[in-house]
């Protein structure tokens, strides 16, 4: 356990050495909110009835989407464990001692925690915001805490997800192709792009049911108002069973593809 | 324009070397162009209309969008790569050659895995244009055209900025890309919807409402006089700072050396 530790608060220490790089993110962050909100609105503004969210549930869901961006990425570009892959230094990574799964594991949730940290001033901002971009608090203290809980689940079922595609790269060299296409499907199938609720009912069915929907869906459902009561049990359930079901079968193929790892150059 | 074609060929040949990575990420960039597409209908499965324009003309609008963008990105993708190029030394290699210093920049580097997104907003133009209810007169076709050739230019101009601000800064470029990738994801809906702020923004500050809301105006007939079927051209003047931004940081340019 202190070797996790250890390995979480050296990542999370060298991610903190960008201190302009988050600056920037936090600008583009509260941009980008500002003008999914505008544009909310306006589609609001024609029948705010017949949409599945109220317009401050759906004004919460895009600033927390906003602000934990790269909690959230299944595909997170600090390119660290990659390069590992790309420059054949698996090699002393496998060498090491503690187990390969659960270091890469530490060291993916430590980027991303350190980098949503340095992100939270735009999630303040968006509270003092006047008029329809305003953010709201949850109703309750209760509310807030399962919203925690559940946001610490989501980080956990989207890093077991990457652990999955990082085992998909010992078997190819196409890494970009691979970025792409999971970014893609991921951020669109988890309500990256929009909230899952807003998908037509024929195939909400089925995309409520995979892994994708046990990330920020949740979490961020949670906390606008939009889950309540009993289902918020639910919707915890349905984040541990994906979470347990990813590790193990993250756990088995890495187990599998390590037997036949090729380390690329010298 | 033939030395063009040449360094095309060259970038061509070099990047089929790994022909599955390619086209792995051709597929990605059509898949990850598909998602926002799908954002826009299922959106516009809820309610008709936005601001006034229906669906048909909404996809007009990204279509075209996403078109300008996906040239600008496939012709000009040497300017991303223009950090490194300074910090490298290749640079100084390009100054001592007798050609302009920004076309040999913007050819260093012509990344085809763009023609994902092509592909998707060629897709998107076949199905709309039909189905827009625009009637295609030779006006209306010209008003695309420049919709999408202007666009890639500005968007270009966009990209020349963002490398040019490497003479100053080697980091936290990011904000640019509010302008360039946040110009092209937004740029789904008539900027109109954003409000009147950004609007003017859009148009006088950084133009790209110009090829965007106005000339879909005039396209979908709200508009009939010929100042908006031109406003693309206008929006061409935003060379001229663009360009003047990158002598200006050339002026003050040291080598690394090396």
């Amino acid at each position: 356990m202190r070797t996790y530790f250890a390995v979480f608060r050296m990542r999370f220490i060298a991610a903190f050495q960008y201190r302009i790089v988050a600056f920037s993110s936090m600008t583009t962050s509260l941009v980008w909110g500002f003008m999914s909100i505008l544009a909310y609105a306006a589609f609001y503004r024609v029948n705010p009835d017949a949409f599945p969210m109220t317009f401050p549930q759906t004004v919460s869901y895009v600033w927390i989407n906003q602000t934990f961006l790269l909690w959230f990425a299944v595909v997170f570009t600090d390119g660290d464990i990659e390069s590992t892959l790309e420059s054949g230094s698996i090699a002393y990574e496998l060498a090491r001692p503690a187990d390969l799964y659960w270091r890469w594991f530490t060291r993916a949730c430590a980027g991303r925690v350190a980098m949503s940290v340095l992100r939270l001033p735009a999630l303040a901002a968006a509270f003092l915001l006047p008029g329809i971009l305003k953010m709201t608090l949850p109703p309750d203290l209760i509310r807030l805490l399962l919203f925690v809980l559940s946001m610490v689940l989501a980080l956990f079922v989207t890093v077991s997800f990457t652990m999955l595609m990082y085992v998909t790269m010992f078997h190819t060299i196409s890494f970009r192709g691979i970025r792409l296409t999971v970014t893609a499907v991921t951020t669109f199938l988890s309500g990256g792009l929009i909230p899952l609720p807003f998908f037509p009912a024929s195939i909400r069915g089925i995309v409520e049911a995979l892994p994708f929907a046990a990330m920020q869906n949740i979490p961020l459902r949670i906390y606008n108002g939009n889950i309540t009561g009993i289902d918020v049990i639910y919707g915890i359930g349905f984040q541990v069973f994906w979470l347990v079901t990813l590790i193990i079968l993250g756990k088995l193929a890495m187990g599998y593809s390590l037997r036949k790892v090729v380390a690329q150059g010298g | 324009m033939k030395l063009y074609l040449k360094y095309c060929a060259i970038n061509m040949k070099s990047q089929m070397q790994y022909k599955f990575s390619f086209f792995l990420v051709i597929f990605g960039q059509f898949l990850s162009a598909f998602t926002m597409f799908f954002g826009v209908l299922f959106m516009f499965s809820i309610i008709n209309a936005v601001d006034g324009f229906t669906y048909s003309q909404v996809l007009l609008c990204y279509a075209s969008m996403s078109m300008a963008f996906s040239l600008a990105e496939l012709v000009s993708s040497g300017f991303a790569t223009f950090s490194g190029m300074l910090a490298n030394g290749t640079f100084d290699r390009i100054l001592v050659r007798p050609q302009s210093s920004i076309f040999q920049v913007m050819a260093s580097r012509i990344d085809l895995a763009r023609l994902g997104i092509t592909a998707q907003s060629v897709i998107i133009l076949c199905w709309a244009v039909p189905n827009s209810g625009v009637s295609w007169t030779w006006d209306k076709i010209l008003t695309l055209c420049l919709m999408i050739i202007c666009g890639s230019i500005i968007f270009s101009c966009l990209f020349l900025i963002q490398a040019s601000f490497a003479f100053f800064t080697t980091e936290g470029l990011e904000f640019m890309n509010v302008l360039t990738y946040g110009g092209r994801e937004h740029g789904r809906y008539p900027f109109s919807i954003y409000g009147k702020g950004v609007l003017r923004f859009l148009t006088f500050v950084i133009p790209l409402a110009l090829f965007q809301y106005y000339p879909l105006l005039y396209l979908i007939g709200r508009e009939s006089s010929v100042y908006y079927m031109l406003t693309p051209l206008f929006g061409l003047l935003f060379m001229i700072p663009s360009c003047a931004f990158f002598r200006f940081g050339l002026g003050r340019y040291r080598s690394t050396g090396s």
